[in-house]
């Protein structure tokens, strides 16, 4: 790995209070949660990283302690690096702060991981759903909501499958 | 046969009317713009010099309902865009028929889940589904004449 | 839910977003909707007019929403695959090239040089390929038509090299963990060898038509400009940030599969307008062209796919002679493999940006988390505030040049 890319992932994790992880020749970082709005500013002035391209979250539901990871991936261009930083969240607290005053570019993850996963983010200017349909309950890609899966009309149960399926009315 | 022996060249020709209309309809069949994910471009491409609809006579694609009288749904159908195509399809004029074209559209396809309608016919009728994911070009126009001959098939009692 | 009933957003809802001449009547409203054809697939754009200037623009996406990363997470790593052609529809193959990488990343698989190189020419023949649809649809937004015509042909000859090896026209999976499905026949150096002869004199035919065409000029110079520190802000990858000045390709910065071997240019313009990002696509047409004949010339014998036969089921003539190549394709087919625990985030460049996956694994044979980090996702942000100040014409213009495609950004 890097070795700037390793001393900054040191750097961070010290004062930050977290652990880093460096399986697989990547940089992760994983921080409680809390100072996301201050870790940002520190990469973007200090380090130059001028992006940061991608945010999403991983839900590891039956555990609650934490119970979402939230994922952010940073760019340097300069330095030609990615970061990565995990940061935790319990499942009863469910309230972030929004980066979206030092990366702009953030604005739509967020709107998604709100609209996926149910997580709010404090100081975003416009947090409504983006990809399900305006009036749609909950938050699809937890772990405890089901996929869906509706059962395939063959020959052998046509007659019942066809009794309760939707059908135009012309 | 006897009317036309008698009349010898004096120009009458006599056919029944629904063939005529049916005929008719069948030559000049104009698309609508409806196309939403991987099958369009391969509708696209049944479009192009390769695969040429404009044979068929679907010429033009109208981007809007009030004047096509086909409308071929190519991919998938999602839970948020169901009621525009269902307004869509309310805004065509008679006579219309629809194509559900690719698995996604016929049935659902690949993905079996909370996001896509399982089936365009849930919300519109259809006439002929094509199946393939997606399917060729040369699938697309054997579904399109499968279309045609249902169509000089109709009679008078389907109009009214 | 209820799918057949109407569902308006009322203006309450957007107020935040629209001027206070909205409100007033003073400006106009105008719902460019899910079925238009100019732009490129399901994305809703909700403008706020001031006679034919756009004042706002707000885009309404989720209409090709297919909850694919949902249903990864129900199906086994090799399963899985099949789901990700589909995501960004023009280029299949590179959707592919992640997801293999990513799962090689976890598993420690080997993949052999020949699998490498024939991996490179099909990323770069896809690359090309859909360069030609957006010069196509770019060009037949601006009244181009002829343009269209000519890029269909074209592509039709890269289709058919794809069929020649993996029998399907678009969603191939033709890449699989540890190389490939099988190996190509024998027509295949030949035709790829045809098309790079006969390609070049049809680059010169489009760049004849559209590049110093005065009327595609005028609707192309100075429009939708982006800085590059905005590029760098909003996270823009890909042609969209390289036209703006910002040097950065990931098959020369972070490069996989045997990229840093071949000897290529990165095309990169400063204006940031809707002309530098066409200058370099058309660019990258010709270096993708160089790439493929690199790499053909340097095609080694040997096989495709690894022999680690945990993962890579045993060919079908093994299985009449061994009883252990009975067994793991049992296993392989009934339960999939198991992938270590761990997570990884694999980025390639696709022709709109960066692709990037992020895979996790709890150990399981079922993927845990997919999480794809895709380029129009991103750069549709872009539209509100590249808009401003611009013609509704100009919009198309806009749209067609950060090269959008709908199945990436709704997933």
């Amino acid at each position: 790995m890097d070795k700037k890319l390793k001393s900054i992932a040191q750097k961070l994790a010290k004062k930050f209070d977290g652990q880093l992880d460096d399986s697989l020749e990547q940089a992760r970082v994983i921080v409680p949660s809390g100072k996301i709005v201050e870790l940002c500013k520190e990469l973007r002035d200090k380090h130059d990283f001028e992006s940061l391209t991608g945010f999403s979250v991983v839900d590891y539901h039956p555990q609650t302690e934490p119970r979402f990871h939230l994922i952010y991936q940073f760019r340097s261009i300069a330095q030609n690096i990615y970061l990565e930083v995990r940061m935790e969240l319990n499942g009863s607290e469910l309230l972030v702060d929004s980066v979206t005053g030092i990366y702009p570019g953030v604005n739509w993850y967020e709107r998604e991981a709100w609209d996926m996963f149910g997580i709010q983010f404090e100081g975003h200017p416009d947090l409504r759903r983006l990809l399900m349909p305006y009036d749609w309950e909950g938050h699809p890609l937890r772990k405890d909501y089901p996929l869906g899966y509706e059962e395939v009309q063959f020959t052998f149960n046509y007659d019942e499958i066809a009794k309760r399926k939707p059908s135009p009315k012309e | 046969m006897g009317v036309e022996q008698k009349l010898g060249n004096l120009g009458f020709v006599t056919h029944k009317l629904e063939d005529v209309v049916n005929w008719s309809r069948t030559r000049a069949m104009w698309p609508m713009l409806f196309g939403l994910a991987c099958c369009a471009i391969e509708m696209m491409a049944a479009e192009a010099s390769d695969y040429d609809m404009s044979r068929f006579g679907m010429e033009l694609m109208r981007a809007s309902p009030r004047q096509s009288d086909l409308m071929i749904v190519a991919g998938r159908v999602s839970r948020k865009m169901a009621p525009v195509l269902r307004r869509l399809y309310d805004q065509m004029p008679e006579p219309k028929w629809v194509i559900a074209m690719g698995d996604c559209a016929s049935c659902g396809g690949v993905f079996n889940n909370y996001a896509v309608v399982q089936g365009v016919d849930e919300i519109v009728p259809v006439d002929v589904y094509v199946a393939g994911c997606p399917p060729r070009p040369e699938a697309l126009i054997h579904g399109v004449l499968a279309l045609h001959e249902k169509v000089q098939t109709e009679t008078m009692k389907d109009w009214a | 839910m209820t799918m057949l009933e109407k569902v308006d957003v009322t203006l309450d809802e957007l107020r935040h977003l629209v001027s206070d001449q909205a409100l007033t009547g003073d400006t106009l409203l105008l719902n460019m909707g899910p079925q238009h054809p100019s732009t490129h697939g399901v994305l809703r754009l909700l403008l706020e007019l001031d006679g034919e200037i756009i004042i706002n623009c707000i885009p309404d996406v989720g209409f090709l929403h297919t909850g694919i990363e949902k249903n990864i997470e129900a199906k086994t790593f090799a399963q899985a695959e099949v789901m990700t052609d589909r995501l960004d529809y023009l280029n299949t193959m590179g959707n592919n090239l992640a997801y293999c990488l990513a799962v090689e990343k976890l598993t420690g698989l080997d993949v052999p040089e020949r699998a490498q190189v024939i991996r490179v020419i099909f990323a770069e023949l896809q690359r090309i390929a859909s360069h030609l649809i957006w010069l196509a649809t770019q060009a037949l937004d601006l009244a181009a038509q002829s343009v269209f015509l000519f890029c269909f042909r074209e592509r039709e000859i890269i289709l058919r090299i794809m069929e020649l090896c993996s029998g399907q026209r678009m969603m191939t999976t033709y890449f699989r963990p540890g190389g490939l499905w099988r190996d190509v026949p024998v027509e295949f150096e030949e035709a790829v060898r045809d098309f790079i002869a006969y390609f070049p004199k049809r680059i010169e035919q489009y760049e004849g038509l559209l590049t110093k065409n005065p009327i595609f000029l005028d609707r192309v110079k100075g429009i939708g400009k982006m800085s590059k520190e905005e590029a760098l802000a909003w996270g823009a990858s890909g042609p969209t940030l390289r036209g703006s000045g910002v040097d950065f390709d990931l098959r020369k910065a972070h490069p996989y599969s045997g990229y840093e071997q071949y000897d290529f240019e990165v095309p990169v313009h400063e204006d940031g307008d809707v002309f530098a990002r066409y200058m370099c696509r058309m660019q990258e047409f010709r270096e993708s062209l160089k790439i493929i004949e690199q790499a053909l010339d340097r095609l080694p014998m040997g096989p495709v796919r690894s022999n680690n036969r945990k993962i890579v089921p045993p060919p079908r003539a093994e299985l009449g002679q061994s009883m252990e190549a009975v067994i793991h394709h049992f296993k392989l087919w009934t339960e999939g493999y198991d992938v270590p625990k761990g997570s990884v985030y694999q980025k390639v460049e696709s022709p709109r940006g960066e692709l990037g996956l992020f895979l996790e694994s709890d150990g399981g044979p079922k993927p845990y988390r997919a999480y794809w980090r895709t380029p129009s996702f991103n750069h549709i942000q872009l539209f509100s505030w590249l808009a401003r100040g611009h013609y509704v014409a100009d919009l198309v213009a806009i749209i067609g040049s950060v090269d959008i495609v709908l199945g990436d950004t709704d997933r």
